[in-house]
C-alpha cells in the first residue's frame, strides 16, 4: 500500500467541530473505523454499550466522548485527541465540542491545528453554530479549512443543495475580517459516502473523500522566513568537563537556524554568531550543523551576551519584515472567562517563554459571529471574540498573527487565580 | 501486515522528533516556572523514556527535580532493581513514597476480598508526598491514546488540593504556549508524552537504545487466568480457588502494580518483535492488560478525579 515516490508529509492536527446532530460523531467513528484505527476491546466496548442503552445501532458518538457527562447528555464538552496513521500520512484527530459555553475546548483544539473540519447538516443548513466555527477557524487561522456538508442522503444527493449551502458558507467567511480559504465535501458518514471511499450516490462531485483530503493537504511554513529561538532555560552546567559551557535552550520557531548564524539577541539587540547547536549535549563537540523550525535545541554562542529565559535569539544581524519589539499591542482575542474584559484590567501576557505584565487599555469592538459585522463596545464577555488594546510592562519580540502563528500569539493570564482569560493574536498595520 | 508494518516505518524518524521536541518543551516550561516539580519514576516504559527526555531538556546539568516513586509494596522484583539501578546510573536523586508508610499512619486501609489491590490506595500516598514535599509540579507518562478519559486530559493538568481533576474545568491550552500558574494548594500534573502512542514509545525506545525491565519481553513464568485477564504469581497474587497456576511465554504491556497488570502471552523476546506485535495487536494497551480499567465504563476518569495519576 505504501508508495515509495509518495512524498513523506508531516504528522497533521486535524481539529474538528461541529455538534452530534451535524453527525461529527459519526464522521470521526466513521474514518476510525473505515481506517482500522479502532482496536477490537474499543470496538467492543462501544458495542455493549451501545446494546445495553437500547440504540439500534453501534453509536460512533460513543468512541470519541469519553466523559461521563458526555455519555449522558450525548454532547461532546472537552476536546478528546486520537490518534491514527494510514500508509500515506499520520494524523492527530482533535475532537472539539460545538456548544457555545464550550468555546474555550474549540479555540484550544483550532489553535493547534494545522486543518479543520466543520460539518454541516445539508438538511438544516448553516445554523448559529456552524457560523460560530467558520469564525473562530478562521479567527486562528487554522491553515485549511474543509467544510463537510454531511446527511446528504436526507436531500437526496442533490448537487444544487450542496452549492447553495457552499455558498452560503463562502458569503460568511467573506464577511469576516480575517482571510480563509474554504474545500467543501459531500458527505453521508452513516453510510461512509465520500468518507473514506468515493461515493457513487454523488457522480456530480469529482473531488477527494475527506480522508484522502486530510492524506494530501499540504501545510504552508511560516511566513517569517528567519529563525527565532525564544528562550526557555539556560543550561549552566557545574561540572568541570563543561565548566565554560553555557547553552540557551528553547523551540525554534519561523524558520531554521545554522552554526556560523549572524545572530541578534532580543530584547537588548545585542549581537553573537552561533558556534554550537545540540538536541542533546553530551560532549565537547556540537552535534548538528543546523536547526529546521519547530526543534528543541541547545544554541551557543560566541559572546557571553545577556539572554536569559524570556530572551529571544533571531537569525541575521537585522530582525526580519514585520518582527519588532512591541509594547503597545493591538489584539484579536477569544474571551475565555466570565469575568468580562474592560479598560483599567491589569493580567500578565504571555509570549512563547516570555512573562509580561499587561494591562488592557481599551475594548475596541465586538465581532457578531453571524453577520461578521463589529460593534464597539466598551466589554468583551465569555466567548466573545472582538478586538482589545493592552499596553505592556516590557516588550514582547512579535509579528503578525497572519505571519506567523507562533510569534504572533500570546495568552493573557488573570493573575488572582493563574486562569487563562484569552487566546490572543496580534494585529499590525501590515496584517 | 508487512505492507501496515513498512508505512509506520516510513519517516518515522521524522514523526518521533517532532515528538521529541514537543515533550522537551515541554519539561523546559514547567521547570522554568515552577518551583518545585518531581518526576515520577516507576521503573516503566513510559517513564524510562521521561528520563531520556530530561536528559536532552537539561543535560550536561542535573536535573531541576527528583525523581519520586511510590511504591505499593507489591511492585515486580525486576522492576524494582531496574529503578534503582537507572537512577545510580543517571545519578539524580531517587524519593521513594510508600503505601505501607499510609497504612501505617492510618490514612488508608489494605483493601481485603479476592481483588484486593493497593492500586488505588497509591493516590493517597501520592498526595501524602506532594504535600510533604510541597512539590507544585508532578512529571508523569500517562497517554491520550490510553483511554478514553486520558484522550480529554490536558498536558498541563491542575489539581487542586484534594488532588482532584475537573474535566469539565480545564484551561484551554493554546498553540505550544503553556500556562503553568498555580494557585496556593494546587498542583500540576505535566504530561510531556501525551501525544505519543504505545507504537512511538517502543519505537523510541528502540531508536534510543534504551535498558528496559526483562519483564517487558517474553519469559516463561507461573501464571493464573482471573475474568479475561492472566496474571503473573507473586507474593502479592496468588490465585484463588478455581484458579490453577500453569507455566507460559509471557510479556507485560504495562508494569504497575502487580495485582492489577495483567500479561499477555507472547513469544516477542526482542524489541523488533516486541513492536511487530505492537504493530499486529488489535487490542489497546490498557484494555488487554489493566484490569482496574475493567470495572467500569468511566473507571479511569472515576480515578483521576479522586487524584490518580
Amino acid at each position: 500500500m505504501s508508495d515509495p515516490t509518495h512524498p513523506t508529509l508531516d504528522t497533521l492536527i486535524c481539529a474538528t467541530a461541529g455538534s452530534v446532530d451535524d453527525g461529527k460523531s459519526t464522521l470521526i467513528g466513521r474514518i476510525l473505523l473505515d481506517a482500522r484505527a479502532l482496536m477490537r476491546d474499543q470496538l467492543a466496548h462501544i458495542e455493549e454499550v451501545s446494546a445495553r442503552r437500547g440504540f439500534s445501532r453501534t453509536e460512533l458518538a460513543l468512541v470519541t466522548d469519553g466523559l461521563r457527562a458526555e455519555r449522558e447528555q450525548g454532547i461532546t464538552i472537552d476536546a478528546a485527541w486520537r490518534y491514527f496513521a494510514t500508509p500515506r500520512r499520520r494524523f492527530v484527530l482533535a475532537d472539539t465540542p460545538g456548544h457555545v459555553q464550550y468555546t474555550r475546548n474549540m479555540v484550544t483544539g483550532a489553535s493547534q491545528a494545522d486543518a479543520a473540519i466543520v460539518l454541516i447538516d445539508a438538511e438544516r443548513g448553516l445554523t448559529e453554530q456552524t457560523r460560530r466555527h467558520l469564525a473562530i477557524t478562521a479567527l486562528l487561522r487554522v491553515p485549511v479549512v474543509f467544510v463537510v456538508v454531511n446527511k446528504m442522503d436526507r436531500v437526496a444527493f442533490d448537487e444544487v443543495r450542496f452549492e447553495a449551502l457552499a455558498a452560503d458558507a463562502r458569503r460568511h467567511v467573506e464577511a469576516l475580517p480575517w482571510e480563509t480559504r474554504l474545500r467543501f465535501i459531500p458527505v453521508c458518514a452513516l453510510d461512509g459516502d465520500n468518507v473514506v471511499e468515493r461515493s457513487t450516490r454523488m457522480p456530480w462531485y469529482d473531488g477527494p473523500a475527506v480522508l484522502e483530503s486530510l492524506e494530501t493537504v499540504r501545510v504552508a511554513p511560516s511566513r517569517l522566513g528567519a529563525g527565532v529561538l525564544p528562550v526557555a532555560w539556560v543550561i549552566r552546567p557545574q561540572r568541570e568537563d563543561f565548566a565554560t559551557f553555557r547553552g540557551l535552550a528553547g523551540r525554534l520557531v519561523g524558520g531554521g537556524l545554522a552554526v556560523g548564524d549572524r545572530v541578534l539577541v532580543a530584547p537588548g539587540m545585542l549581537e553573537s554568531t552561533v558556534t554550537r547547536i545540540d538536541r542533546h549535549v553530551t560532549g565537547a563537540l556540537g552535534g548538528q550543523a543546523s536547526a529546521e523550525s519547530g526543534e528543541s535545541i541547545v544554541v551557543s554562542l560566541a559572546d557571553d551576551v545577556d539572554a536569559g529565559r524570556g530572551a529571544y535569539v533571531v537569525q541575521g544581524a537585522a530582525l526580519p519584515e514585520g518582527l519588532e519589539l512591541r509594547q503597545s499591542v493591538t489584539l484579536d482575542v477569544a474571551w475565555l472567562t466570565t469575568r468580562p474584559a474592560r479598560a483599567g484590567m491589569r493580567l500578565w501576557l504571555k509570549h512563547q517563554s516570555r512573562r509580561v505584565q499587561a494591562k488592557l487599555v481599551g475594548v475596541t469592538h465586538r465581532l457578531d459571529v453571524s453577520t461578521g459585522a463589529t460593534t464597539a463596545t466598551d466589554e468583551l464577555k465569555l466567548n466573545d471574540l472582538g478586538r482589545l488594546q493592552v499596553v505592556l510592562g516590557e516588550p514582547i519580540l512579535a509579528t503578525a498573527y497572519a505571519q506567523d502563528r507562533a510569534l504572533g500569539s500570546a495568552l493573557l493570564v488573570d493573575p488572582a487565580d493563574g486562569e487563562t482569560v484569552a487566546a490572543t493574536m496580534l494585529v499590525t498595520d501590515a496584517g | 501486515m508487512s505492507c501496515k508494518l513498512n508505512a509506520v516505518k516510513v519517516g518515522a524518524n521524522l514523526h518521533l522528533r517532532r515528538l521529541e521536541d514537543e515533550a522537551i518543551h515541554v519539561f523546559r516550561e514547567a521547570c522554568a516556572e515552577r518551583e518545585r516539580p518531581a518526576l515520577l519514576f516507576s521503573g516503566g516504559k513510559d517513564s524510562i523514556v521521561l528520563l531520556r527526555l530530561a536528559e536532552k531538556a537539561f543535560r550536561p546539568g542535573r536535573f531541576p527535580f527528583p525523581l519520586l516513586h511510590v511504591d505499593t509494596g507489591q511492585n515486580f522484583d525486576e522492576v524494582l532493581a531496574f529503578r534503582d539501578a537507572k537512577v545510580a546510573e543517571l545519578g539524580e536523586r531517587l524519593i521513594v513514597a510508600k503505601v505501607e508508610d499510609s497504612i501505617a499512619r492510618g490514612t488508608v486501609q489494605d483493601e481485603t476480598g479476592p481483588r484486593a489491590s493497593r492500586n488505588r490506595l497509591q493516590s493517597v500516598t501520592l498526595l501524602e508526598a506532594v504535600d510533604e514535599h510541597r512539590f507544585d509540579v508532578l512529571f508523569g507518562g500517562a497517554r491520550r491514546d490510553e483511554d478514553r478519559a486520558r484522550a480529554k486530559e490536558r498536558i498541563v493538568s491542575v489539581r487542586d488540593e484534594l488532588g482532584q481533576w475537573e474535566p469539565s474545568k480545564q484551561r484551554p491550552e493554546l498553540w505550544q504556549v503553556l500556562n503553568l500558574h498555580v494557585r496556593s494548594g494546587q498542583h500540576l500534573r505535566v504530561f510531556p508524552i501525551s501525544n505519543w502512542t504505545e507504537l512511538d514509545v517502543w519505537q523510541y525506545i528502540a531508536d534510543e537504545d534504551l535498558a528496559l525491565p526483562s519483564i517487558y519481553f517474553a519469559h516463561e513464568r507461573a501464571v493464573f487466568e482471573r475474568g479475561r485477564m492472566i496474571y503473573g504469581v507473586t507474593d502479592a497474587m496468588q490465585p484463588g480457588p478455581g484458579e490453577v497456576p500453569f507455566r507460559t511465554s509471557v510479556r507485560f504491556r504495562t508494569v504497575g502494580d502487580a495485582t492489577c497488570t495483567g500479561a499477555v502471552r507472547s513469544t516477542a523476546s526482542t524489541l523488533d518483535e516486541v513492536i511487530a506485535e505492537i504493530i499486529a495487536a488489535d487490542v489497546t494497551e490498557r484494555g488487554a492488560t489493566r484490569a482496574d480499567d475493567q470495572f467500569s465504563e468511566a473507571a479511569m476518569e472515576d480515578r483521576k478525579r479522586e487524584g490518580y495519576f
